[in-house]
């Protein structure tokens, strides 16, 4: 059975059209065929399944204590009260939102920018340059990838309370300032995309090591260091185990505080919910925005690693 | 005019003997900055690994063998006796149960539904973009709020899932009493954040399957799900094994949602569904306080993760590397066909 382009040149062009039609009812079908209507239907399947609990926390943040401990399913739309829940968290007594709000920000923000910064520094050094040893550590950054550190969580806590970091950001910032993961992305992204005479030229024009990986491998890496950037913000923002452990009530990230409005005010799950709705629409924003680029980050990921 | 500047200078010798030496500093400069800059470079990931990584890792070891409370600090050495204190919590044996209860639930059908639905992104969709986005968009959502809002319609009475069930008139789950179902519920909340993920982990890799053999398979006759088995899965087998590792690594740490489950964060009334890393939480900073204990728990978890990390791999590797024998020769025979048909139609 051959494509049917073939069989036009080979047997005519009415033969292309029956073999067009029957490559349209066969079970077999060719790669670029349209999919069914059961292919959508699945797939429209697995959108809801990923949007219901969320919609499903509006529902419940705009609904109060009562309704929610006699109905399973208290109302069908979110409604006004909605905001008068957001108006709770954000004024209530347990934990300052703004504060962890910005806490969460600067924490986000900052670990991004540094995880780019070091990763692209050390993938330009692993891509690009030649030095003794290259080889072993790029294994042994790789290897590192594997290893559970969240377990180091003692140590690394007796060390901050030892130099009185409990309690502040730098605690949570200064262990994730750069990762095996960022380091390895960016080496493979180098690889590829800088070449190695751009940065011959810059050498022979006479730039110095750094101004070469400025000048030259920084706009390079833009777009992988865009993705690594994205990812590193939702991590960060979404992280929890080791934030809850040396942050406490007064100086909180948005998932503490968010446990802490749990345990306070577990009466009120409406309240809870609407809190977990303004921890999450941060990052539901994003989404929209860069949605894609995650997307492709972790396609782009996949195919190398 | 370059080549011939120097020649005044040898004719002068006494004008400039500064000069040759400040060349020479420069070059010596620049090749201290050719030598040095890689390991700089490098340095900022290595530093802090050590400081942060490998450190604390080996410090839990010393922490292990010494008396460490949180407060009060380090005490007395006392040999092994923080891990048979451990061995001697049924609250210990009860969380590894636990841990592998809720791995088991969440990284099988978690991988399996990925590739099913890799496969469905795998087509000629329309409006490609919106679906991958609408399958990853649980992504983004924090696992604290993950459990709380499936904690929520996980509720014993009046939750979203119960009501579900009695509109099919099925008793009540008591999700936050019976051990089983409170794994199967937090189970859920892992699966949920992470196979839009993995399908597209998935996805790539089918992508870059080469489409010959689908062309050289569809020549002999072979249907869809013919061509799923017999080449893609064996295919992607790199990347099914990466994705069983980071889920294996990731899932026998789980913290975050089972904390969240219920208002208390210890796991239930009877440590139905307290994993290893919630028992290392409440070992250290919850109920004993006991860091020298935590250590123990923190390296015996560390074991079982490198552990079953490895078993894991041998596991994946066999079983789609038995996969990928059969279908070379398969496609070996393929390509064959491929080839004579091709003769044929030339």
């Amino acid at each position: 059975m051959s494509s049917v382009p073939t069989t036009r040149q080979t047997a005519g062009a009415g033969a292309a059209r029956a073999a067009a039609r029957r490559a349209g009812r066969s079970k077999v079908g060719g790669y670029d065929r349209r999919p069914g209507v059961v292919t959508y239907v699945l797939l429209g399947v697995a959108v809801l399944i990923g949007l219901g609990p969320l919609y499903y926390t509006l529902l419940l943040g705009s609904s109060d204590p009562v309704a929610i401990a006699q109905s399973s399913l208290p109302q069908l739309l979110p409604d006004a009260s909605l905001f008068e829940n957001f108006s709770k968290v954000i004024n209530s007594d347990a934990f300052d939102f703004w504060k962890a709000f910005g806490n969460s920000l600067i924490i986000a923000l900052f670990t991004s920018a540094t995880t780019v910064l070091f990763s692209t520094l050390a993938g330009f050094s692993f891509a690009k340059l030649t030095f003794k040893g290259r080889r072993p550590l790029l294994v042994f950054v790789i290897a590192t990838m594997a290893v559970p550190t969240q377990l180091g969580v003692i140590p690394l806590y007796i060390i901050m309370a030892k130099i009185g970091w409990i309690g502040t950001l730098q605690a949570v910032i200064v262990p994730a300032l750069v990762t095996a993961f960022g380091v390895f992305w960016m080496t493979q992204y180098l690889e590829e995309a800088l070449p190695y005479e751009l940065i011959e030229a810059a050498r022979v024009d006479g730039a110095s090591m750094f101004r070469t990986f400025w000048s030259i491998a920084m706009p390079a890496a833009r777009p992988a260091a865009a993705m690594l950037a994205l990812f590193t913000f939702v991590t960060q923002w979404t992280n929890f185990f080791w934030p809850s452990i040396v942050l406490n009530q007064s100086n909180p990230t948005l998932p503490v505080a968010v446990r802490l409005l749990q345990a306070n005010y577990f009466v009120d799950y409406s309240l809870v919910m609407a809190g977990v709705f303004l921890i999450t629409l941060p990052l539901i924003i994003l989404f929209v925005f860069a949605g894609r680029q995650l997307v492709a980050g972790i396609m782009a990921g996949a195919v190398k690693g | 005019m370059s080549v011939k500047s120097p020649a005044p200078e040898r004719i002068a010798p006494a004008g400039t003997p500064r000069a040759p030496r400040r060349v020479g500093f420069s070059q010596r400069l620049s090749r201290w900055d050719v030598k040095l800059s890689p390991y700089l470079y490098i340095s900022p990931f290595f530093i802090l690994f050590a400081i942060t990584g490998l450190f604390p890792l080996v410090y839990t070891a010393y922490v292990s063998l010494h008396q460490w409370s949180l407060l009060g600090g380090q005490g007395d050495y006392i040999g092994f006796q923080n891990f048979t204190d451990i061995f001697a919590q049924p609250a210990f044996w009860r969380s590894l149960r636990n841990t592998f209860s809720i791995f088991l639930l969440s990284s099988v059908p978690q991988v399996l539904v990925a590739i099913v639905i890799a496969a469905l992104l795998d087509q000629n969709l329309r409006a490609k973009t919106f679906w991958r986005m609408g399958v990853l968009l649980p992504y983004v959502v924090a696992p604290v709020a993950v459990g709380l809002i499936f904690g929520r319609m996980f509720a014993d009475q009046s939750g979203l899932i119960n009501g579900a069930l009695g509109f099919f008139g099925i008793e009540p789950i008591r999700w936050h009493v019976d051990a089983l179902a409170s794994h199967v519920a937090i189970a859920s909340m892992v699966n949920f954040r992470w196979t839009g993920y993995n399908a597209l982990i998935f996805l790539a890799a089918m992508q870059a399957v080469p489409r010959e053999l689908y062309e050289a398979a569809i020549i002999d006759g072979a249907g869809r799900v013919r061509q799923f088995f017999s080449i893609t899965i064996p295919q992607i087998r790199a990347t099914i094994i990466f994705v069983v590792l980071t889920s294996t690594i990731g899932g026998l740490q789980i913290f975050d949602e089972p904390r969240v489950f219920d208002e208390a964060g210890r796991g239930g009334s009877s440590q139905q569904w307290m994993t290893t890393t919630l028992y290392l939480y409440d070992v250290g900073w919850g109920t004993q306080r006991n860091l020298g204990r935590a250590a123990a728990v923190a390296w015996l978890l560390f074991l079982i993760v490198v552990v079953i990390g490895f078993i894991n791999f041998a596991i994946t590797n066999r079983i789609s590397t038995s996969g990928a024998d059969r279908t070379t020769t398969r496609t070996r025979r393929q390509r064959r066909a491929a080839a004579r048909s091709s003769r044929r139609s030339a």
